[in-house]
């Protein structure tokens, strides 16, 4: 994954500062709290929705356990469609191998749809080294850009900013970046849409190179298929010469038929909407219709290290359309920033440490970003277990024993031979009672729990003493 | 019927108080109950922290406790989540299917809702996320509350959410917790009810800690210790109520 976040605080000190921006709250608390209770009520109208979740599911585990097969036979469809495939092992790769095939087009600027694999592989920031200006065209992205900022959220990555903000960052960014906002700019929904439209426009109709990810790839016949609210896409898709198309292996499935489950599942996930505006499916390269040079960019980047992990390898049948997200408590107070990934909530919390590894402060603290309330696998569409992924990489954590964790180690053995040896028990129990009168308020150890909240008062008998004393 | 308690080592140690009104609260209902000494912890706060070998010894050690009992009863949503759950990974299906929460043992084993209890106060009910989600007690401790003479049962806004306890979470995301657990607690406030009852009490524990370090007027009890309480042997708090 890109090193753009490496370095990264471990995840309890970035929520911490997060927590603690009333503005950024308050943003979140809204934004989430709207967003799942119209999921909610668009997953409610259909009555064959715990259906839909086990065919998703069960497509989904179909396709990783045979992926061999079905990247061979889409490789297959999308060169006999008149397209060219990649393969990329990892972000270097595949970023070289797209500034390569925009250098040959000759173009320096290039406009992209809305897309986490490129994000993950950092493709902007490369492309930028190679002096290619790559401009975001989906408009939480352009927010995002324009402020010099990060996606805090898979499917509104301006999800941290209100209309204010994103009034100023039009008015004082736009110019630099092309056409300036009009004057007299306001903060109402229209006006930002019109000038992000106006801004835009121009740039749709100068591309000559445009990049996207894919939500599906259909094995049998070589499709791509992107959904999208705002048109954007379908402008990136059609307009220019040559098309670039960077794809995670795992958003493979079998046939078309297949999406009839995930165009049902998706659009109501994420946006709670019955079916998203914009589908666009594009199937190599047609006379006089669209790009006329299709390059698809097959990207690992870590995913065949998921795969081989039995329990983990289910976070690869993420469709990413966020729900997990907008119903989690901790993301809702610790931003998508604090996970230092372009992947956050609870999905990044099992995908990132996965596809980066455990090594880094940032990733191992990831796993433990939960109450484990299960929230995010009661509204997965593809019912991923994220919680006992969680426990599962926690496991993994544990056992190499990383920074904090050979202390944790020893106390929970400790502890755990205590509770082995019931008399022993008993006998701590009956120190503490007799000692409870010298506890100090906040006795050393207890930092993180004292610092907001008072610690329970030991009683004056503990329940196994009162038994002893009243029922035997 | 041999019927065992699991009262759990957080109850054991720091809320005895919800163990005995359990006791009463099923004696009372004719159920002779039995406390085996052995048991001591579920494992629950070492399989969530990652250390599976510490977990494992326990879990054998619990399903040891509790072997020959018809039925074990647990005033812990999150213990007999764990039990149920998570120990058939070690092939203890046995204790697992003999294990219930105790809200869920008065309505579906002992069928009844209205346990004869009498509460006089105002209260709002925090589902915790193990007997909501893992367990799905679903109203079957809305129901017993609201047989319960004399207490005025209020809607928590938001109730499904998580109130930020999570085990270890409070300690290794303190900031995180707080800011969840304030929120339960602005929602409880915003009831106006003098109680704020769960089935848990490591949730409980959690809140209290702020409702205490803010001087909020708010009660956090067990609702064994609601459901205990009769006219005859009241629940009697070591300070007034309200």
């Amino acid at each position: 994954m890109s090193a753009a976040f490496l370095g990264m605080p471990p995840f309890p000190r970035a929520a911490e500062e997060a927590v603690h921006n009333t503005t950024l709250r308050a943003n979140l608390r809204h934004a989430t709290h709207t967003i799942r209770a119209k999921r909610a009520k668009a997953v409610a109208e259909l009555s064959d929705w715990e259906q839909l979740r086990e065919a998703g599911r069960q497509i989904k585990d179909h396709t990783l356990r045979h992926l061999d097969r079905y990247l061979i036979q889409l490789e297959a469809a999308v060169t006999e469609a008149g397209g060219t495939v990649h393969w990329a092992a990892d972000a270097t790769e595949a970023n070289r191998i797209v500034a390569d095939l925009v250098k040959a087009t000759g173009e320096t600027e290039v406009v992209k749809v809305k897309s986490m694999a490129t994000q993950e592989i950092g493709l902007n920031e490369a492309l930028a080294a190679e002096g290619i200006t790559a401009y975001e065209t989906d408009l939480a992205e352009l927010i995002v850009q324009l402020g010099d900022d990060r996606p805090s959220h898979i499917l509104v990555p301006a999800i941290h900013r209100n209309r204010a903000e994103i009034r100023s960052l039009f008015a004082d960014e736009m110019g630099k970046w092309g056409r300036a906002a009009p004057h007299g700019l306001t903060d109402s929904p229209a006006d930002l849409a019109e000038a992000a439209r106006l801004h835009l426009r121009e740039k749709f109709l100068r591309a000559r190179v445009g990049i996207s990810g894919a939500n599906f790839m259909v094995a049998e016949t070589g499709t791509l298929v992107v959904v999208e609210s705002e048109g954007n896409g379908r402008m990136c898709l059609t307009l220019p010469r040559t098309l670039i198309s960077v794809v995670g292996i795992e958003k493979t499935v079998p046939t078309w038929r297949d999406l009839e489950v995930f165009l049902q599942t998706l659009p109501r996930s994420s946006t709670a909407e019955r079916m998203n505006p914009y589908t666009s499916l594009w199937t190599g390269t047609t006379d006089d219709d669209g790009p006329r040079d299709f390059h698809l960019i097959l990207l690992d980047n870590g995913r065949t290290d998921v795969l081989a992990d039995e329990v983990g390898r289910q976070a690869l049948r993420c469709i990413r359309c966020s729900a997990c997200l907008n119903v989690c408590p901790v993301y809702e107070r610790a931003g998508g920033h604090a996970y230092g990934s372009v992947y956050p909530g609870p999905i990044g919390a099992i995908l990132t440490p996965q596809l980066r590894g455990t090594g880094s402060a940032i990733d191992a603290s990831l796993p433990y970003a939960s109450t484990l309330c299960g929230a995010c696998y009661e509204v997965c569409p593809v019912a991923i277990d994220i919680p006992d992924v969680l426990l599962h990489l926690r496991g993994r954590i544990a056992e190499q024993g990383g920074p904090g964790h050979r202390v944790e180690r020893a106390a929970l053995a400790a502890s755990g031979w205590v509770l082995r040896h019931p008399t022993v028990l008993a006998a701590t129990e009956k120190l503490a009672a007799a000692t409870r009168g010298m506890h100090p308020r906040r006795p050393p150890g207890s930092g993180a729990w004292t610092t907001s909240r008072e610690l329970p008062d030991v009683p004056t008998q503990s329940f196994r003493d009162w038994w002893q004393e009243n029922r035997r | 019927m041999r019927v065992a308690l699991f009262v759990t080592c957080l109850n054991d140690a720091l809320f005895p108080a919800t163990g005995v009104a359990t006791v009463k609260l099923l004696e009372r209902l004719g159920v002779s109950v039995d406390f085996p000494a052995a048991q001591t912890c579920c494992g629950q706060p070492h399989f969530n922290t990652g250390y599976r070998g510490a977990a494992e010894k326990l879990v054998q050690h619990t399903a040891r406790a509790f072997a020959g009992y018809d039925h074990v009863v647990t005033p812990s949503g999150s213990c007999a989540a764990m039990v149920r759950e998570q120990y058939p990974r070690w092939g203890e299906t046995s204790l697992a299917s003999r294990t219930h929460e105790l809200t869920e043992f008065l309505v579906d084993v002992l069928k009844v809702t209205d346990v004869g209890a009498y509460f006089p106060y105002t209260v709002t009910y925090h589902p915790s996320c193990h007997g909501l989600r893992t367990l799905r007690l679903g109203s079957r401790p809305h129901r017993l509350l609201q047989a319960v003479k004399g207490l005025e049962l209020r809607e928590l806004p938001g109730a499904e959410e998580c109130c930020g306890f999570g085990g270890t979470f409070a300690v290794k995301n303190a900031a995180v917790s707080t800011a969840m657990g304030q929120d339960k607690i602005r929602s409880a406030l915003a009831t106006r009810a003098e109680v704020l009852c769960a089935a848990d009490n490591s949730c409980l524990m959690h809140l209290d800690g702020l409702i205490r370090r803010q001087d909020e007027p708010l009660r956090p009890l067990h609702i064994a210790e609601i459901l205990g309480s009769t006219e005859e042997d009241p629940y009697r708090p070591e300070e007034p109520i309200s």
